[in-house]
């Protein structure tokens, strides 16, 4: 096979483009399962409806992208924590089991509601008129949008790894999660913090969902099709790995980018494989440490 | 789903009579409820075929006619085991539509080995008429054949003669692109390469890349429902258009362009087989749908849906049965078709339900004057043209 040089490193750069989506869906899931011990099955609904969130707020309130960037996060996040607040709440202290399979027939009711109202054939964006256009880079062309993409959700990534590992608040989180009665003594009120935080993984699912709206088709279906590979990433990254998700989101992105290079037929069981390899190699994850 | 089912049953009870004896028929109407081809098919055509048994009023009075419908989820295995529970175990008489051609070909094979009926509206694959026809099968509305005939055609004479295509990964992908690709050749085009993208897919950006580098004129889309719309959004994010290489959408529905939008769909060309605001029949029967789907037009699939069960049930009708299929099936192909949104037609000794086919073009978002008003005909294929030769089409029923 000849290998088209230009034509692969377009193949990196995109699969880096998915690869943005891929982290900031993982990075949530990460998040939410660290600190809530929650395996948030509904990430892909919560996804999905930020994407929606973004076509109503711009069909019915006249907001832009850029204000459903803020705006549609910080509504879907309302809606998590009122599920946390409902639901999830009663569930820390049971089995994984009980959370997923609540999140997941959350998951499961919500895309059926949003079917119900607006079909599967989804529903048109456009692409903000400041993002339009492409950018000839001599070995391929990267519209302007995706580079847009790349660049934001890094900075999200890193500064939710940033806020998590090294800030003060960050430190309060982690330490609740290993010893809440203890936290709880310094005055801290644990419980509220937990619902904060789930609102945020939530936030960020949402956040994901406004930046593919423009992109792919704002369907119902749209969080179903990609939530399982993002859960193979965290898998593959290491349930509740914050640096893991990240890096693997964008490193699987990339693996998948190449396959769809030499064998595309493949391309969407890629991930599988490796995730396969590495539960049988490293069953805690490439970041993740045994328990 | 099972409220609309519980309606239709006790709306067929009510209407139960004895002009047939023991007479009753089930109408089985098989596709995606809830994936991607949902509202192309899914619970519209339901509603579509109930709509034709209404609409036949005293000719179908005093038979007990059932509308039931079920999701297949665009899996074959599902498909077939909901069709042999439907014939066994519920004694569904006629199986309606089937998007997904992998299931349509599977559905296809129990049919005929249970000697029932099934009537294809939603599936494309030219094979249900060719190597794989079998006497218990109608193909109506459309089939990979008639779109590559019609859209390929169009696009190779203005020019278009170097052809790339991005494919699904199964039966209906690859006979979309081997009919089109025969098109192509025929016209004194060249095929230059062509790439297979799991199904559904997400992402074609890595395949529009691909089909970039090709440098081919013409970019075709062997795919349907969101794999369609998301790479026509993906290829107009990519300046594909700009840089001179064409889109060539080779099944594009009615509910696609809907979600696509005018802005980024206008100026697709390709072929369907019915449109809605066509004339005034067509547009009463949208209005009527419309009504009781949620605004939802109905695409060509369902209109195919409602035209196919009316000659159904004329044909049961004629023949004071529906227990034999292929008897059914003789007695619809030696029927002419004729009703009110696909108007006079035929069906050949293959199967292939025939009439004209129409060339598309998405309008301009400022040609549009009202909701879901998206097309213009840019050309007539008249019915003797628009499908497959019988005698190329290698249908054993035919040949052998």
């Amino acid at each position: 096979m000849d290998i088209n040089l230009p034509a692969l490193f377009g193949q990196l750069l995109i699969g880096l483009i998915n690869g943005s989506f891929y982290a900031l869906l993982s990075l949530g899931l990460a998040v939410i399962f660290g600190m809530l011990n929650i395996i948030n099955f509904a990430h892909g609904a919560q996804y999905m409806m930020g994407a929606f969130a973004a076509y109503f707020l711009l069909q019915f309130a006249g907001l832009n992208y850029w204000w459903a960037l803020i705006v549609a996060p910080v509504l879907v996040g309302g809606v998590g924590i009122l599920i946390e607040r409902a639901f999830l709440q009663w569930l820390y202290k049971l089995d994984h089991l009980y959370g997923l399979l609540l999140t997941f027939g959350l998951a499961l009711v919500i895309q059926g509601l949003f079917r119900h109202q607006y079909g599967s054939s989804g529903l048109p964006y456009q692409i903000p008129p400041q993002l339009t256009g492409v950018r000839d880079l001599g070995f391929t062309f990267l519209p302007n949008y995706r580079a847009w993409v790349v660049v934001f959700s890094l900075a999200v990534c890193l500064g939710t790894w940033f806020m998590i590992e090294k800030t003060r608040l960050g430190a309060y989180l982690r330490a609740a999660t290993e010893n809440p009665t203890l936290v709880r003594a310094f005055g801290i009120n644990v419980p509220r913090m937990i619902t904060l935080t789930y609102g945020f993984g939530v936030g960020l699912a949402a956040l994901a969902g406004v930046m593919a709206a423009p992109i792919y088709a704002v369907n119902p279906t749209m969080g179903a099709d990609i939530i399982i590979v993002v859960f193979a990433v965290v898998v593959i990254g290491g349930m509740g790995s914050i640096m893991g998700a990240i890096v693997t989101g964008f490193g699987l992105g990339i693996v998948e980018g190449l396959t769809k290079y030499f064998f595309p037929e493949a391309s969407n069981t890629v991930i599988f494989v490796i995730m396969v390899i590495v539960l049988v190699t490293r069953p805690a994850g490439l970041f993740g440490r045994a328990a | 789903m099972k409220l609309l089912r519980t309606a239709i049953l006790s709306a067929a009870m009510v209407t139960a009579g004895a002009a047939y004896g023991q007479e009753s028929i089930k109408i089985g109407v098989l596709n995606d409820m809830a994936g991607t081809y949902a509202d192309l098919a899914g619970p519209g055509s339901v509603l579509a075929a109930r709509m034709a048994v209404e609409d036949l009023g005293d000719l179908v009075k005093g038979l007990k006619i059932e509308v039931i419908g079920a999701d297949h989820q665009n899996k074959p295995d599902i498909g077939s085991n909901t069709v042999r529970q439907w014939i066994d175990v519920d004694k569904v008489d006629v199986i309606v539509d089937v998007p997904t051609s992998s299931v349509a070909l599977a559905v296809n094979e129990i049919v005929k080995e249970k000697n029932k009926v099934f009537l294809v509206s939603g599936a494309a694959s030219s094979d249900l008429t060719g190597s794989r026809c079998t006497p218990n099968t109608v193909h109506w509305t459309y089939d990979t054949w008639a779109l590559a005939n019609g859209t390929g055609n169009a696009i190779v004479k203005t020019g278009g003669d170097t052809w790339f295509f991005l494919t699904a990964d199964y039966a209906f992908g690859h006979a979309l692109e081997r009919d089109t690709s025969a098109v192509v050749i025929k016209n004194g085009g060249k095929v230059v390469g062509q790439v297979r993208h799991p199904f559904p897919g997400q992402d074609f950006s890595s395949f529009l890349l691909q089909a970039q580098a090709s440098k081919a004129k013409i970019i075709g889309l062997a795919n349907a429902g969101a794999d369609t719309t998301n790479a026509i959004k993906q290829a107009a994010e990519f300046g594909i258009t700009q840089k001179g290489q064409n889109l060539a959408g080779l099944l594009v529905f009615l509910t696609d362009v809907h979600g696509l939008g005018l802005k980024t769909a206008q100026g697709l060309i390709f072929t369907e087989a019915w449109y809605w605001d066509m004339n005034d029949a067509n547009r009463a029967f949208a209005k009527r749908f419309a009504a009781a789907n949620r605004g939802v037009h109905p695409s060509m699939v369902h209109a195919g849906v409602y035209s196919s069960v009316q000659h159904y049930l004329k044909a049961v009708v004629a023949l004071k049965s529906a227990a034999d299929g292929k008897a059914v099936v003789a007695k619809m192909k030696e029927m002419p078709t004729k009703d009110v949104l696909f108007g006079e037609g035929s069906i050949r000794a293959d199967g292939r339900k025939i009439h004209p086919m129409y060339l598309f073009e998405v309008k301009k978002p400022e040609e549009s004057k009202a909701p879901w008003d998206y097309y213009k005909l840019r050309a007539t294929i008249p019915a003797d043209q628009a499908f497959r030769p019988m005698s190329e089409g290698k249908c054993p029923l035919v040949n052998g």
